[in-house]
């Protein structure tokens, strides 16, 4: 049995439907995050399941149980806020006691507990400080150790790391997936960051207008993304509009206008004369002043439009055909490359023809 | 030279505020019956004060209602300040607000036929129900400003970590607004130990407080005497109000 089961949950706040049918199941020991642009209706879930909100219609089934009727207090499942939200009135040994102490756990246990908390999260010198005393970094650390001091069943976290800056963000990833190795309690992440989405997972639940666009694994997510919203939102990615002309049992050729025919991946179905995009990845693409044609690739010449030199890789942005854009990655330590191209260089480019995946309108 | 315009303009604001005050203080002091002129240093007028039974009785009875009407409102407001914040409740502000911007007269007068209306004898009981009355307003503004300083995730995070409703006021909302609370507290303090208008409607004959002692003496001269309460009443204002000033903006560690 699932661990968490979510079935069917709406939740509407007048006309607007944040949580709209979502159903999903997440198993013991999962990180499971919620990935998705500010109002998908994310955070609304996590607080239904949290209990600090209720669906209007749907069951969330914790071991097979209800608990929409629970109040947040019973539930064994904690939340890392974003905020924090440590208490500043309390130091922070006094924070991780609390909810040993709402347990009514005994004063020598909780001293015990708290001291181990302290000692995971590397602040055993630091339980006498207040909140305000510690740094972004160590204050994230204790709200951790507060959330997992009394072992919950599930941890809820609300991007805890969108107050961090970058490398600190880096260093608190790794952190976080050790973390949860170690205490195998099963983490649903809300994030609208996919990179960190991807960085983390085991599985993820891409939410767009309340709903699930996608659930998978984080290398399914990028590399066969469902439907142009998700191929849009999870890192860049080039959307050509397309329509098929020939469908074959493996391949099938794309018409796209300005550019002509593509040879592409048939996903399966009764595809001909269907009009959809092709999500084709930057980096999946092959860039150079000329390239040898192997089988089952389509190349196309044309010029550098324009580029983005990033430190490890540049951006090129590459006019084929007639005004057709494809954006195309190339790491600047790659072998026998002579120079950077500057815009207006003849180049080409190609791609196998499972690189992109077609995406039905 | 506008700076020096600017320099003599505030001190000429600062002199018209505080001079009568200073004048008054320092005639509190001064060996002549008359506010005429400096005559000697002396603390008889204060030694008078404190041999004066209508005055001390006063005095008792300020303090008394000050106490009693404060308390009492803090609770009161406090739940309502709670109140305000916790519930978008649009008829709810402007209930409890209305009372600190209608004319105090008005409040007078109104809770005077109330209480004639209801048959209450006039005297300590009615004028400590009048300055609770008008004390919950400015309790509530001050608690519920705390609580909008105060993150929401709080009190939500107590409730996530095994805390009752009841638990998570107690153990972290409380502690977090009580600054809110004390400051609340003093300023109903000072508000209702140097109110007059209202308890002048509502005392009736038998009870007098220090403002209505004040205005009785007056009515004869500006004695000394006076100047020596009205230096103590301010001395004690203003105390408070630096204590409530002080606690109040942030003083919860770790802010």
């Amino acid at each position: 049995m699932a661990l968490l089961e979510l079935r069917n949950i709406v939740r509407s706040f007048g006309d607007f439907a944040a949580v709209d049918g979502v159903s999903m199941m997440i198993e013991s020991g999962e990180f499971f995050t919620l990935l998705g642009p500010s109002g998908c209706g994310k955070t609304t879930l996590l607080r239904m399941i949290a209990g600090f909100d209720a669906p209007q219609s749907g069951e969330i089934l914790l071991d097979g149980k209800d608990l929409v009727a629970t109040p947040p207090e019973k539930r064994p499942i904690h939340t890392v806020f974003q905020s924090y939200a440590l208490f500043p009135h309390m130091t922070v040994a006094q924070n991780i006691a609390f909810p040993l102490r709402m347990r009514k756990i005994g004063k020598a246990e909780i001293n015990e507990r708290v001291k181990e908390a302290l000692d995971d999260v590397r602040l055993s010198d630091r339980g006498g400080r207040f909140p305000g005393e510690l740094s972004g970094g160590q204050r994230q650390r204790v709200a951790l150790a507060r959330a997992l001091v009394s072992r919950p069943r599930l941890l809820l976290l609300d991007e805890p790391l969108a107050a961090l800056d970058m490398k600190l963000r880096e260093q608190m990833q790794l952190e976080l997936i050790n973390l949860q190795k170690e205490v195998g309690i099963t983490f649903i992440y809300v994030t609208h960051d996919q990179t960190e989405a991807l960085a983390l997972s085991h599985r993820i639940a891409v939410m767009n207008g309340g709903k699930v666009e996608q659930l998978d694994e984080p290398s399914k997510i990028y590399d066969c993304p469902r439907n142009r919203f998700v191929a849009d939102f999870i890192g860049t990615c080039n959307l050509i509009e397309a329509k098929v002309t020939v469908a074959g049992e493996e391949k099938m050729v794309l018409e796209i206008d300005g550019l002509g025919e593509v040879t592409a991946r048939n996903p399966g179905g009764e595809l001909t004369g269907s009009k959809g995009v092709l999500a084709l990845r930057p980096e999946k693409i092959k860039i150079g002043q000329q390239i040898a044609l192997e089988s089952g690739e389509n190349r196309f010449r044309g010029k550098v439009h324009d580029f983005l030199y990033m430190g490890d890789v540049t951006v090129y942005i590459v006019e084929v055909g007639e005004g057709v854009h494809i954006e195309a990655l190339l790491p600047n330590s790659a072998a026998g490359r002579p120079r950077i191209f500057a815009a207006g260089d003849p180049v080409e480019i190609s791609w196998r023809y499972d690189a992109g995946v077609f995406l039905n309108d | 030279m506008p700076k020096r315009l600017l320099a003599a303009s505030g001190i000429a604001a600062y002199l018209f505020l505080y001079l009568p005050l200073v004048i008054v203080v320092a005639y509190s002091f001064n060996d002549s019956r008359l506010n005429a002129e400096w005559v000697g240093f002396t603390w008889r007028w204060y030694k008078a004060l404190f041999e004066d039974d209508a005055m001390l009785k006063a005095a008792g009875n300020s303090l008394f209602i000050a106490l009693t009407a404060s308390f009492a409102a803090t609770v009161l407001g406090t739940m309502a300040g709670y109140a305000l914040h916790r519930y978008r409740l649009r008829l709810l502000p402007v209930l409890i607000m209305a009372p600190l911007a209608i004319p105090e007269i008005l409040v007078g007068v109104s809770l005077l036929i109330f209480f004639v209306a209801v048959n209450l004898t006039l005297g300590l009981l009615s004028i400590t129900l009048s300055h609770i009355a008008f004390c919950i307003g400015f309790v509530a503004i001050v608690v519920r400003s705390r609580l909008a300083g105060m993150d929401e995730s709080l009190p939500e995070a107590a409730r996530d970590l095994g805390a009752s409703p009841w638990q998570a006021f107690r153990l972290v909302t409380f502690p977090l607004i009580a600054p809110g609370i004390l400051a609340g507290a003093l300023l109903a303090f000072t508000l209702s130990i140097d109110d007059f208008v209202i308890t002048f409607f509502t005392a009736g004959v038998g009870a007098s407080t220090l403002p209505l002692q004040i205005y009785s003496m007056i009515k004869i001269a500006v004695t000394p005497e006076v100047n020596a309460v009205s230096t103590l009443l301010m001395l004690l204002t203003l105390f408070l109000i630096v204590i409530a000033s002080r606690i109040s903006p942030d003083s919860v560690r770790g802010k």
